[in-house]
């Protein structure tokens, strides 16, 4: 029985050549998506120059830059964006035009405007973009900016470089991924549950057959499924739950093998943890079908539609458990005997794939939707990723300062590995409201002022930590001083490294692919023990 | 709100930290003008690698006040790299990485010069390597990061009492990125692990037991390595496969979808053929930009005392949200290319000649053929000729004598070893320890010392 699949086009078409590297990490559906996305960018210091440069190289569909400032010569020393010839000139101007040579396909604009007068005169300019990276703003900024773009539904991404240290902050509503995409996940074998096809091919199957080729090519699927039948034969039922029990299942799996170097074998004692795996759905699975947004109405995404169907399968056909992912991993085994699973786990997962695009149908005509709008292939991906789904929400900036978790800044505060990250955390915004006081950052200038600012730093810190429900606590001494050290200076490889984190979730949030991060991201360039911080 | 009145300077966002004094900084900060200007004048960084990676550190590094700089790379530029490796365009396809990277960011930051060589690694003098401060690795192999750590390790020695000579340290900052993991690590020879100290930290690579491939193969993967590593050399006696020929790699797929029918297994494509023959490894530019940041950052750390240095491994890894996490790994005591080499203990009256003798059955070396260096000297050479003729007659002299009557000291020896069935060349440390010398001793009549 073959199952070959299309082979796409061999013409090594110049676009897709130069995007190889990493249409393997996201796939031509990710690209389109990259390619179809707009970003507008606020400030292009290094800090914004450096997020977008990794966008524009790969692919982002058009970048619109907003910044009114003027290069000056202090820039030449921290932004690759700009060069000698553009001193005097607009920022925005020159560093899109360096960033339109980077890649012609990318449609790039620039607007000379400052960013916090953009958000305050005309919050409507943020909805026509899908995402929106705002970079070095401050706290006021930030807040009225978050306001602007969770009432149109844009998404937000906040970058700071700030001397040593800084973050990067996404703020969206609700984030739901299909293809996570987790380095390990345990496959779908269904050793602890096997279905009536897959029991029917395993009796077929002989364990003692006599010749030793024969012996040691059958595959430790079968040898598994056969073994915990015996054992359940002998055992009421029930698989090996107790440690005693797990090992004697082990050895009788062991006492099988014929000779030592049947590597069949040796892959299904190392994999006899399988069987023992308790049946149904993870906590992680448990907890989006209980979300609320699981009760669906009009207004619902395809995610949580298709969530729905999902529920309503488990607690019928699906018998407990979500549908079968369909593939099997490479094991010791006869070519005949594996493509045989293959068939067998692909004939499930394609038979759950129809009951749950049934489901989905039917969900659709419930909710008063076209019942053809999810489309074959976003179910099937949907079905193959059930035990993967991902759904992060972020709350709104202004609530995370008004009300911040005075338990988790508690346990913070008290963790050695987390003091630094929740130190620079209070003193990022600390800096800002010492600014909104005297017009500049603390130790921003050789004023001769340095003592007066780390001073009045560490007050604003004090009363910030009074005001989250910290009282005696400190910010460290030490923390303090770099931090009127740094001056609000914006280093280019500080720059660098946030922003190309900055451009990496970007890329996340868009094609919807691997997970967002979560929290804010406190980067600390001093030890680089960076942590995040969900507050 | 920048001071208008005050006329700026390019390093305005860098003088903060080279100038102004700090409370979290390594000790021997000397924060001022003079200080920048040293690092302006002074410092030679050497960037190993012009590609991902490489391209990010000498933008990085050039805005982080570094002026010397040096770029080696033996590559051309392809089009798969133009997704990352932002100072090549279109047009420069063919053209040599480390040239082009070099004009580039030349051309945009006035003042930095970039000395390119289009080069192997291994083609260089070991003194090349000595000129530069720090060596800044932006590589993509096993391979190519042991040699330079080889080379770097080979510049440190060891004082009597076993502790590193400051002077002799050769730091390394080496950076790594896959999809979206990465590391970062310092490496001060003799005081941070070395790349050999922590060699378990890389996972061996995946190979295909020869029956899978020749009797039961069961995916893609397995057909396509059947097609390059078995059925290439039955039909091509002779001509070995070159994967950069798109007429061989076509053949491969071909042969590879054949075998696929064959056995009924879907999944061969002409993407995933390149993939698994070149070993692709899924690269974007936004782990690059951070990875090498991080390498800049300490480089410049390193250099200034401005901040502490990261200790010593940092693992990064963006996929599954946001993670990193600083190691610090401890050095090998006993490592071969880091630490004071292996002990050998000797009777002061052993020839040379029965010195290399020994190396050929000593357990941890089997080294043949070597030839002996002592600090400058060299002892012994087994080539070239002229050489060898010159040195013959030291093969009879005591090795004692040789070394200046030290009672210990380090010496190199490079030679053939025979490691896993393999003839390799290599080069290595040993801690030569005389038994029954005077440890106060006639240093006057020390030679080459």
């Amino acid at each position: 029985m073959k199952r070959l699949e299309q082979e796409p086009t061999m013409v090594e078409e110049p676009k897709k050549t130069k995007y190889d590297r990493q249409l393997r990490i996201w796939g031509e559906l990710g690209q389109t998506s990259l390619e179809t996305a707009s970003i507008c960018l606020l400030n292009c210091g290094p800090t914004g120059s450096e997020a977008l440069k990794n966008l524009v190289l790969g692919g982002i569909g058009s970048i619109t830059i907003v910044d009114g400032s003027k290069v000056q010569i202090g820039d030449l020393g921290n932004n690759f964006m700009v060069d000698a010839k553009s001193v005097g000139q607009s920022k925005a101007k020159c560093v899109c035009g360096f960033l339109q040579e980077l890649n012609d396909a990318v449609k790039a604009n620039f607007i000379e405007e400052n960013p916090d007068t953009l958000i305050l005169k005309d919050p409507s300019f943020f909805s026509q973009f899908t995402l929106v990276v705002a970079t070095q703003l401050v706290e006021d900024s930030m807040v009225k900016l978050d306001r602007i773009c969770r009432e149109a539904n844009v998404m937000l991404v906040f970058a700071r470089s700030y001397g040593l240290t800084g973050f990067v902050r996404i703020s969206v509503k609700e984030h739901t991924a299909i293809e996570s995409k987790p380095d390990h996940f345990l496959d779908d074998l269904r050793l602890n549950n096997p279905w009536p096809e897959l029991k029917r091919f395993v009796e077929t199957i002989d364990l003692n057959v006599a010749e030793p080729a024969a012996h040691k090519h059958i595959p430790y699927i079968v040898i598994l499924v056969k073994v915990a039948e015996e054992w359940a034969q002998t055992h009421n039922s029930n698989l090996p739950s107790t440690r005693e029990e797990k090992n004697e299942f082990k050895a009788l799996v062991k006492s099988k093998m014929l000779s030592p170097d049947e590597d069949n074998y040796r892959e299904a004692t190392e994999a006899a943890f399988k069987v023992f795996a308790p049946r149904g759905i993870s906590q992680d699975t448990q907890d989006i079908i209980n979300d609320s947004c699981a009760e669906v109405g009009p207004n619902s995404s395809d995610f949580w539609l298709m969530v729905a169907a999902l529920k309503e399968f488990i607690s019928n056909e699906g018998g407990g458990e979500v549908p079968l992912e369909g593939s099997i991993p490479d094991m010791t085994s006869s070519t005949e005997h594996y493509i045989n699973l293959q068939n067998i786990y692909y004939s499930k997962a394609e038979a759950d794939f129809l009951s749950m695009e049934q489901r989905v149908k039917d969900i659709l005509v419930k909710v008063g939707q076209d019942p053809s709008s999810i489309s074959k292939p976003t179910i099937k991906s949907f079905c193959k990723n059930a035990r993967k789904l991902k759904v992060c929400r972020y709350r709104m900036i202004e609530d995370e300062f008004r009300t911040p978790s005075v338990a988790a800044l508690h346990k913070c505060l008290a963790d050695e590995e987390y003091r630094s990250a929740i130190g620079f955390y209070i003193l990022l915004r600390a800096v800002d409201r010492f600014a909104a006081t005297y017009q500049k950052f603390p130790g921003q200038l050789d004023d001769g002022l340095m003592d007066h600012d780390v001073a009045q730093l560490k007050t604003i810190a004090l009363s910030l930590l009074r005001e989250m429900g910290c009282d005696g606590y400190m910010v460290e001494e030490e923390l303090s001083n770099e931090m009127c050290r740094f001056g609000a200076a914006e280093l280019h490889v500080v720059a660098a490294f946030i922003g190309g984190i900055t451009s990496q979730e970007v890329i996340k949030l868009i094609t919807k692919q691997f997970v967002p991060m979560s929290g804010t991201y406190i980067f600390n360039g001093i030890d680089h023990k960076s942590q995040s911080l969900t507050l | 709100m920048a001071d208008h009145d005050v006329p700026q300077s390019k390093s305005r966002d860098l003088d903060k930290l080279l100038l102004r004094h700090g409370n979290l900084v390594d000790p021997g900060f000397f924060p001022g003008p003079q200080l920048r200007n040293d690092i302006r004048e002074f410092v030679k960084i050497l960037v190993v690698g012009a590609g991902g990676l490489g391209c990010e550190l000498l933008k990085d590094l050039a805005l982080s006040g570094f002026r010397n700089l040096d770029v080696i790379d033996m590559d051309r530029i392809e089009v798969t790299n133009l997704n990352r490796q932002f100072l090549f365009r279109l047009e420069d396809v063919g053209k040599p990485k480390a040239e082009v990277a070099a004009k580039r960011v030349m051309e945009r930051v006035s003042g930095v010069e970039i000395v390119p060589h289009f080069s192997r690694i291994e083609d260089k003098e070991v003194d090349f390597y000595n000129d530069f401060n720090i060596i800044a690795l932006g590589l993509d192999s096993m391979e190519a990061r042991k040699y330079i750590n080889g080379i770097a390790c080979g510049f440190l020695e060891y004082n009597e009492d076993d502790a590193p000579v400051r002077d002799t340290i050769k730091p390394m900052v080496d950076g790594g990125t896959e999809g979206f993991k990465g590391h970062a690590r310092v490496i001060m020879p003799g005081v941070t692990p070395c790349f050999e100290c922590t060699i378990w930290l890389f996972p061996p690579q995946v190979k295909f037991p020869l029956c899978t491939l020749a009797e039961t193969p069961r995916n893609a993967a397995h057909c396509i390595e059947y097609a390059h590593l078995i059925k290439w050399d039955e039909v091509h006696k002779g001509r070995s496969f070159d994967p950069d020929v798109p007429e061989h790699m076509k053949w491969v797929y071909d042969e590879a979808i054949r075998r696929a029918e064959l056995f009924g297994i879907p999944g061969v494509t002409y993407s995933l053929t390149q993939g698994v023959v070149k070993n692709i490894i899924p690269a974007i530019a936004s782990t690059n930009a951070i990875i090498s940041a991080a390498c800049a950052l300490e480089t410049l750390k390193i250099v200034s005392a401005c901040s502490k240095t990261l200790t010593n491994y940092l693992t990064y890894n963006g996929g599954e949200g946001l993670y990193t996490k600083v190691t610090d790994f401890p050095r090998l005591d006993d490592c071969l290319v880091c630490g004071p080499g292996i002990l050998i203990e000797l009777d002061t009256s052993i020839t040379l000649s029965k010195f290399i003798e020994m190396l050929e059955d000593h357990p941890k070396l089997l080294l043949s053929k070597a030839s002996v260096t002592y600090g400058e000297s060299n002892l012994y050479m087994q080539a070239p000729p002229v050489l060898e003729e010159m040195l013959r007659e030291n093969l009879s002299k005591p090795l004692y004598d040789l070394m200046g009557r030290v009672q210990k000291d380090t010496i190199h020896v490079t030679g053939t070893s025979l490691k896993d069935k393999e003839k390799q060349s290599i080069q290595t440390k040993l801690r030569v320890v005389f038994k029954g010398a005077d440890v106060v001793t006639d240093m006057d009549t020390a030679i080459g010392a």
